[in-house]
């Protein structure tokens, strides 16, 4: 079957597999490897994009169910060369390790900063649940958010005054 | 030397603000990871590139009858279909293990646990390669599966391994240390005696990414290019030129991106050979990658120690001696990864932190219908082990004295001036000075107001715990007079060029798979010579590009590979006072080392830096007589020791009565890993073990039904601590150098994971404390803290 999905911002058409997973379609097809793969059971959430505005785990969606919707992935988030707050506040706040389970963790936290852009730590905390990280033991992970979150505050109030 | 204080940074920053050598600095790796530019195995395609998948067992225990495989073959997207059989023709069908044991690389005669491998496809694209497996036809005669570990050497129980000559039982091997009768003498005279049986169960790495590999078999140069999930590529080659009879010359491994090792990704397994056959025989690159399933199932586990402890004391708390029985289960192949004369890892180390009169261990290791391994999960070769068990013990003495677990620790510390102290089980631990590093987490915890707070609490009927260890790990193997791994020294090199403009690049023969070497090796680097951490390139995972060693587990990199960075520095650095000599015209004698710098002495404003000396060292114009041009140097460093980190955590855990959940509300981590190289770094890797830690008390375990059937099978089933059971870390430090270690670091990798689930669990059988409970096993889930409140014991196993 032939199906066109928007991945950040350019149409991809391509011939696929009924069965074909939206991880692997983003993996193998288009080539965009950040978006990792790491469970078969929607447990680790590596593979989390946005389908919409909405994080999903794309091992769990059909390549087919994307088609006509936009998917983004992290490849997307870093715009004119500037990294998103949420990448660079994980690079500050040592917020990755092995860097297997970042790019859904990043994905995430950008989906929680644009609904709520001052989450405390147990609302970050709660977002991320979803995802598993083996290296951090997730306090890094939690400043990360925070150092994102202040970072764009002091931004917003900077424009504002 | 022994000292004790918070760790400083260097002073003076690079031009990029970094710091010239130690402290904290941002890791050089984030920027292609948090891009997601990162290049896992996963992402490496190559032209023309096919898939392999592996048929594994669905039993635990039995004899094949049987394999068709003609219907896979016509699938149409299928290349070819490899059984056993078709490995035995080529002599393949077996490989070493890591403990010179064997291990079937396909089965042949029988499986002999779940998941075993069974046969491979390859195919032009995974989604057929998997759909291929289901086309192949195994005859299976079941065979009685032997789980219980308690029953594995009962006489009419099945034989296992019936591959080995002559074998009648499922015996594995005999260990033991320390001094019997001495230990029995100690007991005779104790005023207490305190016995318990404590149970380690299975437990699993699960790292995120899974294992895997891209082999490529280039056919007219008949080399072998092979893209691994391994910690250790160049042992990985060593191995794989002996199996396979490739010269070595002709292989290269490339460890690229990791996601994630704890020692998972130290074996060999099955599936790096099949793909490495696959290749060969077809002559194009085959990917493998495992799935989750086949990750937890098949590869290699941790832990799975049932051990009998017997502690004693006078009546006023001193320890005199320790005494273990262990009954080890090693799987159906022993897969241990640890250094050749120590079967039992470095479980020897069950002494602790405390000087006894004496102590003696035994073990026995057998062979169950369970998956092979047995040293993984950042256990720094099964110090994990050793160390819950006397941290548990130290505990059960103290509920048996009615003491405070803090008090009667500190009370029986080996002391500052007793280091280096040679324990009677034999090792040399090269410093310490634990009272300040425990006193220090008490101070942190407000040990004192939680006791007060917990008296309270407990009047009301509440159950909060505090759970109190100190541990001291043994990192660094390892001598190469001691430690090898199938004959291969435990030693590493490192090189170190400098360029003519005085940029740096320094090749590993370790591999980060997150603790973030390309930062701290420059880092190690920098804080010698005196070349900002940004002009250093590192370089690793690449037996092609890197001198030889034995990679990166049991929190090696730093004691070892570390310590061969900063000499093979001080030898270009010497290199560079002679050439400075020559440029400045006085004597080295004459020369001051001002990082970055040679000064004549006495008149600091003749001076050249280490970039001058570089082009100088590269450049026309003649050296001091006998020096060759260039600037750069490699060394193998051989460890004169291992060295002690270690540490003192503290737990404090709530319970709800109602439903027996257990909260972890703090913890508390001070550790002392010698020198801090990037203290950033360093709280990330206790963050990691810390986690861990609770992972393994209170959730985690790979446990199995009678028939073998493994039920801890994916992430539904093995749970891994989220950011919702784990607390915001409290974590401080103290400074012990190691005297031996060039730059005075120990190593960090696995502390916390060592020392954390015995305070978890501490924390918790204080908790349940009104219930007269002394101990309860792992892992503590509602359902076993409740029947343990119902006066219930439930061992794991």
């Amino acid at each position: 079957m032939e199906v066109t999905v928007n991945v950040n911002g350019v149409d991809q058409t391509h011939e696929i597999e009924g069965r074909l997973l939206l991880v692997h379609f983003l993996r193998d097809t288009v080539g965009l490897t950040g978006t990792h793969w790491g469970c078969d059971t929607s447990n680790c959430g590596t593979c989390v994009v946005w389908m919409d505005e909405e994080p999903v785990k794309s091992c769990t969606v059909l390549a087919a169910m994307a088609e006509g919707h936009r998917v983004r992935t992290v490849e997307d988030l870093e715009q004119d060369n500037v990294l998103d707050p949420v990448q660079q506040g994980f690079i500050q706040e040592h917020g990755l390790q092995c860097g297997f389970c970042t790019p859904g963790m990043l994905m995430t936290s950008r989906a929680l900063l644009d609904r709520n852009p001052n989450p405390s730590e147990d609302e970050i905390r709660e977002a991320i649940s979803g995802q598993i990280c083996r290296c951090t033991g997730y306090s890094m992970i939690v400043r990360s958010v925070q150092w994102a979150a202040n970072y764009e505050s002091a931004v917003t109030i900077g424009s504002a005054s | 030397m022994t000292v004790t204080e918070d760790p400083q940074s260097s002073e003076g920053l690079s031009p990029e603000g970094n710091p010239m050598g130690f402290g904290k600095m941002l890791r050089k790796e984030d920027a292609r990871l948090v891009r997601g530019m990162g290049n896992f195995c996963d992402d490496v395609v190559l032209p023309g590139m096919l898939h392999l998948a592996i048929l594994r067992s669905p039993v635990a225990h039995a004899n094949i009858v049987s394999i068709d495989k003609s219907a896979a073959e016509a699938h149409p997207k299928v290349v070819a279909v490899v059984t056993g059989a078709d490995l035995a023709e080529h002599g393949l069908a077996w490989m070493p293990t890591l403990s010179n044991d064997v291990q079937a690389v396909l089965a042949t005669d029988k499986v002999r646990f779940q998941y075993q491998e069974v046969a491979f496809v390859v195919a032009e694209d995974k989604y057929s390669a998997r759909d291929a497996l289901e086309l192949i036809e195994v005859e299976y005669d079941i065979l009685p599966a032997v789980m219980d570990v308690r029953k594995a050497m009962d006489p009419e129980t099945a034989v296992i391994r019936t591959d080995l000559d002559g074998k009648t039982d499922n015996h594995c091997f005999d260990w033991e240390t320390g001094d019997a009768a001495e230990t029995d003498a100690a007991f005779a005279r104790a005023d207490v005696v305190v016995s318990q049986e404590i149970i380690y169960p299975r437990v699993h790495p699960a790292p995120m990414e899974t294992c895997g590999c891209v082999a490529d078999m280039e056919r007219v140069s008949g080399k072998l290019t092979l893209w691994s999930t391994t910690q250790a590529p160049h042992a990985h080659r060593t191995v794989y030129a002996l199996v396979a009879g490739i010269p070595e010359h002709k292989i290269r491994v490339i460890a690229p991106d990791i996601g994630g090792g704890f020692g998972n990704k130290v074996p060999i397994y099955p599936g790096y050979v099949c793909s490495i056959v696959a290749s060969l025989l077809i002559g194009k690159p085959v990917k493998w990658m495992e799935d989750r399933t086949e990750n937890l199932v098949s590869t290699g586990f941790a832990r799975d120690y049932v051990m009998n402890g017997d502690i004693c004391a006078t009546k006023d708390g001193k320890i005199l001696a320790v005494r273990g029985e262990v009954l080890a289960d090693h799987g159906a192949f022993n897969g241990v990864a640890a250094p050749v004369k120590y079967p039992a890892g470095f479980f020897g180390v069950f002494t602790g932190s405390y000087d006894l009169e004496a102590a003696y261990s035994s073990m026995k290791a057998v062979y169950t219908n369970k998956a092979p391994g047995g040293v993984a999960y950042a256990c720094s070769f099964r110090i994990t082990e050793a160390v819950y068990f006397v941290e548990r013990l130290v505990d059960c003495l103290a509920y048996e004295l009615d003491m405070d677990p803090a008090e009667l620790r500190i009370k029986n510390f080996i002391q500052p001036e007793q280091f280096p102290y040679e324990t009677k089980t034999g090792w040399t631990y090269d410093s310490g000075n634990y009272e300040p590093t425990m006193r220090k987490a008490l101070d942190m915890a407000g040990y004192d107001e939680l006791r007060a707070e917990q008296v309270e609490k407990r009047a009301n009927g509440e159950l909060m715990g505090i759970g109190v260890t100190f541990f001291t790990e043994a990192v660094g193997a390892g001598p190469r007079k001691d430690m090898d791994i199938l004959g291969l020294g435990m030693a590493d090199g490192c090189e170190l060029r400098v360029h003519p403009t005085g940029k740096a690049v320094v090749r590993l023969s370790v591999k980060t798979q997150g603790q973030g070497h390309e930062t701290t090796f420059a880092q190690i680097i920098a804080e010698e010579i005196g070349i900002p951490p940004e002009d250093i390139d590192v370089v690793h995972g690449d037996t092609d590009n890197t001198p030889f060693g034995l990679g990166t587990y049991g929190s090696r990199s730093t004691p070892v590979s570390g310590a061969a960075a900063a000499l093979v520095a001080r030898k270009v650095k010497d290199k560079a006072q002679i050439i400075a000599s020559g440029m400045l015209e006085v004597s080295v004698a004459d020369l001051e080392w001002v990082k970055g710098s040679f000064h004549v002495k006495g008149d600091p404003s003749k001076s050249v830096t280490i970039q001058d000396i570089a082009m100088k060292a590269h450049g026309a114009g003649d050296l001091p007589e006998g020096i060759e041009g260039g600037l750069e140097a490699q060394i193998c460093y051989n460890p004169e020791n291992l060295t002690y980190p270690f540490g003192a955590y503290i737990c404090v855990v709530d319970i709800d009565p109602g439903t027996a959940e257990v909260k972890v509300r703090r913890f508390i981590a001070v550790d002392d890993c010698g020198t801090q190289i990037n203290p950033m770094i360093i709280e990330g890797q206790v963050h990691g073990g810390l986690a861990d830690g609770i992972g393994m008390a209170l959730m985690e375990m790979i446990s199995f039904d009678e028939d073998g059937n493994c039920l801890g099978g994916s992430l539904m089933d093995y749970l891994i601590p989220t950011a919702l059971e784990t607390p915001d870390w409290e974590t401080g430090s103290t400074v012990t150098p190691s005297p031996h270690h060039p730059i005075g670091a120990k190593g960090i990798g696995e502390s916390a994971t060592v020392g954390s689930p015995a305070a978890v669990v501490n924390a918790v059988v204080d908790a349940l404390k009104p219930f007269g409970i002394r101990h309860a096993d792992m892992p503590l889930t509602p359902s076993r803290v409740w029947q343990a409140m119902q006066g219930n014991h439930t061992p794991p196993i």
